[in-house]
């Protein structure tokens, strides 16, 4: 009965389903799904080498400070930071009063309240402050940038598919909509206030080029600020951003796997050692052989000797 | 349980026999995980994962209690107080990976052991309840597992939460009412993340609960083993420990390495990049994926698109999101009824050629159909998801069945002392083509 039901019920989901399937693919011949501008133009991100790639990777903290210094210099503008403070600055190499000066000339203020009279004002940053985002809200955020809501960097290499090698070809990867495209899909040219940008989902992003010319940023380090030096280092440090406990899980990563290599390897020897015994037990031959021992065993409980099993001899 | 032969508990001093005497807790260890519980002789690796599982349930719940004491499960609160895990708290980030991770390697082991038993027959007779009581453990996961993706209140977070709460809203009349009572609102929310976080506190308490019932009927019957057949003599038996404490030492060792290659080289392998972003009820995302071990069951649902209705008119008797529904839960409840439904005598799937070839098959179907559950929705993996879904339910409720009518299995060895001694190499083969060949020349002598 039960195996009737099952059958039934077996039967009854097949069919359905064969069903669909047959309707779906009918579709799908008399009507096969039409390429889009995006599945054609879309880029897979192009490649990014960073020192902290990699089972032994670092962060180069040279690059951290230029990636910082754009930005601060010019993502900032629009992108918020509300998960970083002043003070994990000291992770890339800033010093104590380097800190406390970059916090102190922050060019947006902390919202706080005036001592006095209790209204709402803005004091300068302390290095304990999280960056201060340059807009009070989202509808504030949305209105300067014609309704595109710039996200909020600090997990941004985490929080897109892709991670820092698309942050770096997002950064520089703007160009003219191909004119084939626009031959093959008429409709989809760029929008009014939005820049084609081929590694960008939909292809058509609301931000404009951050990255204009060569030498927008001047390096401390003296390092040449092409527009690839740029995008790269601010990849890195969102890298860093969204994972500033990356060498710490790099180094504890590599302790515990000779720990964990260590411990196997003894495990497997002690596992051998204890089983090589178990396995010199069964000798196919004279009394220990297994079928002689049940029968000998068959033999006692049928004469009625108590006793049970014969005695064993290894523990 | 027990066998003749199995040790008895002899304290070996007088506090111990004083404490036995009032507590009989050392025995019972003894008895369960001890030189007193005698074990077939032949397990293989596979045999291995009930004590990986075991392992992870309380990686799981240490991570988690910690995790616990630094987590807000506010709205507001919970994604930054997550983010704080992972820069501001001490190792906090290790245990947040870890915790994440393990839910996978939980979910790896538990399947390992599930399609083991599904190979070795397990769940025959005597074994049906043990069988049952691994189910319920594995429909509790899936519930914790679930409440504890949302908690980080992440865009897959609550647009997971949306969409298998919106299951319930399939059903008709009670279905949206029952959906706005389990998630307190008309949407997630500041009440839904809370139950749901004290639900997911809970839970793991409850599989622990299961687990030791799940243990306690293993012992009634003991182990199974890879041939199948049934321990007769002492010869056919070693003491958990120190034999098979010794080989799970190993594995032990080897899975960890594996979890800790993910959780420190490639934390966020098993993630959606969408988790990252705080979750926003005004934005859904472009699409919505469960994690992985869900992916199989997922495809099944997304596999009905086509309504029931009577044909040649427009009237609905099953609209296709209910049918879906039915169909995921069907998929899983199934199992429960494994026992009745394949009725050959025979366990091991070693010794049935017919059945190893749909078994293989099936392992097949649900990779793929995992596979799709993953993809998005385009008309490709969706028909793939459809033919797979229906070898799916095909394969229990139909194949089966027929397979253990029609099939003829290989001859058994006479005892698992024999079948070590002729075929000492394949002691931990997985599947048994060196196994048949030995078995000929046993059958021959």
């Amino acid at each position: 009965m039960t195996r009737f039901l099952a059958s039934i019920v077996g039967l009854f989901f097949a069919a359905l389903l064969m069903l669909a399937f047959f309707v779906n693919l009918s579709g799908y011949i008399s009507d096969p799904p039409a390429p889009t501008a995006e599945s054609k133009y879309r880029e897979e991100p192009k490649e990014l080498h960073l020192a902290s790639n990699g089972p032994f990777g670092r962060f180069d903290r040279q690059q951290l400070q230029r990636g910082f210094q754009v930005y601060k210099e010019v993502c900032s503008a629009c992108h918020s930071m509300k998960l970083v403070a002043f003070r994990d600055l000291r992770q890339i190499g800033y010093t104590d009063a380097e800190v406390k000066a970059i916090a102190n000339q922050w060019s947006t203020e902390v919202p706080s309240i005036n001592p006095e009279t209790g209204e709402p004002a803005t004091r300068k940053a302390l290095p304990a402050d999280h960056f201060p985002s340059p807009y009070a809200n989202e509808t504030a955020a949305r209105a300067a940038n014609n309704n595109a809501l710039p996200p909020d960097f600090s997990l941004i290499t985490k929080a897109r598919e892709g991670g820092a090698p698309y942050v770096y070809s997002l950064v520089t990867g703007y160009a003219t909509q191909p004119a084939e495209l626009l031959k093959q899909f008429p409709d989809s040219k760029t929008p009014k206030g939005l820049y084609y940008n081929p590694y960008f989902a939909n292809l058509n992003i609301g931000m404009p080029p951050p990255l204009v010319a060569d030498g927008q940023v001047t390096y401390a380090d003296g390092t040449k600020p092409t527009k690839e030096q740029m995008a790269k280092d601010v990849a890195a440090f969102l890298v860093w951003t969204a994972e500033p406990k990356l060498e710490t899980r790099h180094a504890v990563g590599i302790t515990v796997m000779i720990f964990l290599i260590i411990a196997t390897v003894l495990a497997y020897m002690s596992y051998q050692s204890i089983w090589a015994e178990a396995k010199r037990k069964v000798a196919p031959i004279g009394v220990l052989d297994p079928e002689n021992m049940a029968k000998s065993a068959q033999a006692r409980v049928e004469g009625g000797i108590a006793g049970g099993p014969e005695p064993r001899t290894m523990h | 349980m027990s066998f003749g032969w199995a040790n008895e508990y002899e304290p070996k001093s007088e506090l111990g026999r004083w404490f036995d005497q009032r507590l009989p807790l050392p025995r019972l260890v003894y008895g369960s995980l001890g030189g007193g519980y005698p074990v077939p002789r032949n397990l293989n690796y596979f045999w291995n994962f009930g004590v990986l599982s075991g392992l992870m349930l309380m990686v799981q719940i240490i991570t988690g209690i910690v995790l616990a004491m630094h987590y807000f499960a506010t709205a507001d609160g919970a994604f930054n107080s997550v983010e704080a895990i992972m820069r501001d708290v001490n190792a906090g980030w290790m245990l947040r990976y870890a915790h994440a991770n393990g839910a996978s390697f939980f979910f790896i082991a538990v399947y390992i052991h599930i399609f083991r038993g599904l190979y070795f027959g397990s769940y025959k007779a005597p074994r049906e309840l043990i069988w049952m009581l691994g189910l319920v453990i594995y429909l509790l996961m899936m519930a914790t597992a679930f409440m504890g993706y949302v908690l980080p209140w992440g865009q897959m977070s609550y647009w997971g939460a949306q969409v298998i709460t919106g299951f319930f809203s399939a059903f008709p009349i009670v279905g949206e009412p029952l959906r706005i009572f389990l998630l307190g609102g008309y949407a997630p929310d500041q009440a839904a993340l809370n139950r749901f976080f004290s639900l997911h506190y809970l839970l793991p308490f409850v599989i622990a609960g299961v687990v030791i019932l799940h243990i306690w009927s293993l012992h009634i019957p003991g182990s199974g083993n890879p041939t199948g057949v049934d321990v007769k003599t002492e010869q056919d038996t070693l003491p958990f420990h120190p034999f098979y404490t010794a080989k799970d030492g190993f594995g032990v060792g080897v899975f960890l390495i594996l979890y800790a290659l993910v959780l420190f080289f490639a934390p966020d392998y098993f993630g959606h990049a969408d988790n990252y972003i705080p979750a926003n009820p005004l934005a859904t995302p472009a699409h919505i994926v469960p994690e992985w071990y869900f992916w199989p069951f997922y495809a099944i649902l997304r596999a009905f698109t086509s309504d029931l209705s009577i044909p040649f008119t427009s009237i609905v008797i099953m609209p296709a999101k209910l049918l879906g529904v039915l169909a995921m839960f069907a998929s899983i409840l199934l199992l429960f009824f494994l026992p009745w439904l394949d009725k050959s005598p025979v366990r091991s799937g070693n010794y049935r050629p017919i059945f190893k070839r749909f078994f293989w098959l099936l392992v097949a179907d649900v990779i793929v159909l995992g596979y799709c559950g993953g993809a998005p929705a385009t008309p490709f993996y969706v028909m793939l998801g459809q033919v797979c879904a229906a070898y799916y339910f095909l394969h229990f409720l139909v194949i089966l069945p027929i397979i253990a009518k029609v099939e003829r299995p290989l001859p058994l060895p006479s005892s698992i002392s024999a079948s070590v001694l002729h075929g000492e190499a394949q002691e931990s083969a997985p599947y048994g083509l060196a196994t048949t060949a030995s078995l000929t020349t046993a059958a021959a002598e």
